[in-house]
């Protein structure tokens, strides 16, 4: 990344506890994101992804340390404000089961007020941006869709109002290996083309690597090691991410075995 | 059975217009009763899915009240309303709160997690989160518990007429003191049709707003 691109994300020394619990949830995270990267966090459920991811929107908040947006501590911002700024996907996918697909993309622009005509033309683009067709899909409802058409609308809708920045919390987990393959590359593709900082959290190491122009591993609540896809195959900062790539490896050689 | 008919014809001739004015009696408490239990079992729902704790005894609360007869309820409240109109809609209405309660609180939490989730993520406050999501979600179940309470409601109205509330009632006790079948045939058939009267409108309003679901 060049020297004048913008910081899009900071995170401080930011420590999450949850109540009950006797280790940090995310334990002292300090890094910073630059605008229009593809940040992919791996690790394994319990080492603090999600709520890392979650604490960028307000979901949570942090009990110390700052988040920072582009500049501006989201502390100071009411969270539904930081809300609306940020796109939102999640693995269930959480479209509106009582609107239709063109109601749901639409839902944070009629937040803001845009008129009806650049809504219609914004869910328009939008539903054609992620690979389906308007004139079809837009009057379904979200029990007329494939898993992998809803999580395409998912990304359509958080996509609505242009944020700046997008959090993916395990989009395609849930979607079976040839569609998420698919879902993967058009997701690449949809990144190269907008010019926006990608959040994307994931378990599994294939997909981290494959996506994140630089990735986060994450285990117990600590950063790991946070370089690009090729420096943490070459050089593992330490056991635990040594011990990932070894267990790709090994899946790698019994693909090998059966061929 | 001819000679019934022609009492039952013989009845409508020189009783319509006390025939409709119980008519309207009926449906009078009826309204009233289903308006109320409606606003008070809704609010209470709504009240007990954000006051989780305090959710369980005012459920069984109002469980209990709904086993007492609502005959029980009826003469026991002559005690402090006297009779009348005031009293009945009072009995009607501890029975028909629970089923419009119970459905509003099961609907409200079945609403998934995940769409609660998305819906706060994507920047609604939590206002709009119960208008526009949460609400018209579970609306199908509160639908579903209001027409339970309002078959109830007017089957049990009849009973009303006995504290001089009025109603179809009246015909029907009537006929039962008098022995006169044609009085009892035409309370029940008419507190049969408007049973089915009432929940017919509940249910196209319902299938209309199911029908993300029947496709």
């Amino acid at each position: 990344m060049s020297k004048n691109t913008p910081v899009a994300i900071e995170y401080q020394n930011v420590h999450k506890r949850f109540g009950g619990a006797n280790c940090n949830a995310v334990d002292g995270v300090d890094l910073s994101i630059n605008e229009g990267e593809f940040i992919t966090i791996l690790g394994s459920s319990g080492s603090g992804k999600t709520t890392l991811l979650k604490m960028t929107n307000r979901l949570l908040d942090p009990d110390s340390g700052n988040i920072v947006l582009f500049g501006e501590n989201i502390r100071d911002v009411s969270p539904v404000q930081v809300r609306r700024r940020i796109g939102y996907v999640i693995q269930q996918v959480g479209l509106m089961p009582h609107m239709t697909v063109a109601q749901n993309i639409a839902i944070v622009p009629k937040l803001l007020r845009w008129d009806k005509k650049r809504i219609d033309s914004r869910v328009n683009e939008l539903t054609a941006l992620v690979g389906l067709e308007p004139s079809e899909f837009l009057i379904r409802y979200p029990a007329q869709l494939s898993g992998g058409q809803q999580q395409r609308i998912g990304l359509a809708r958080a996509l609505a109002v242009d944020p700046k920045i997008m959090l993916l919390d395990e989009p395609f987990g849930a979607i079976d290996a040839i569609n998420r393959l698919n879902l993967q590359d058009e997701l690449k593709r949809i990144h190269g083309g907008l010019k926006k900082t990608f959040l994307f959290v994931t378990h599994d190491i294939n997909e981290a690597l494959k996506l994140g122009t630089r990735v986060i591993v994450m285990n117990e609540g600590k950063v790991c090691q946070f370089d690009t896809p090729r420096n943490i195959v070459k050089n593992p900062a330490d056991g635990f991410v040594e011990s990932l790539i070894h267990s790709c490896r090994e899946q790698e050689k019994f693909w090998e075995g059966l061929i | 059975m001819q000679e019934i008919w022609a009492n039952i014809i013989r009845y409508f001739d020189n009783n319509m217009d006390a025939y409709f004015a119980m008519l309207r009696q009926h449906i009078g408490i009826s309204l009233r009763v289903l308006i109320i239990s409606t606003i008070i079992g809704l609010s209470t729902g709504i009240l007990c899915v954000i006051f989780k704790k305090q959710q369980k005894w005012i459920i069984t609360l109002f469980q209990t009240l709904r086993i007492i007869p609502s005959l029980a309820i009826l003469v026991l409240s002559i005690r402090f309303l006297g009779i009348g109109m005031g009293p009945a809609i009072a009995a009607l209405t501890f029975l028909a709160i629970p089923p419009i309660l119970m459905n509003t609180v099961a609907g409200l939490e079945k609403v998934s997690l995940f769409v609660l989730e998305t819906a706060k993520g994507m920047g609604m406050t939590p206002l709009q989160v119960w208008l526009k999501v949460r609400l018209p979600l579970a609306f199908p179940m509160i639908l579903a518990g209001i027409k339970t309470a309002t078959v109830e409601i007017v089957a049990s109205a009849t009973i009303a007429a006995l504290i001089g509330a009025g109603g179809l009632g009246q015909i029907i006790f009537q006929g039962l003191s008098t022995r006169q079948t044609e009085l009892l045939l035409i309370g029940g058939i008419s507190v049969a049709i408007m049973s089915l009267g009432a929940v017919l409108p509940l249910n196209l309003l319902d299938r209309f707003l199911q029908r993300y679901r029947n496709i």
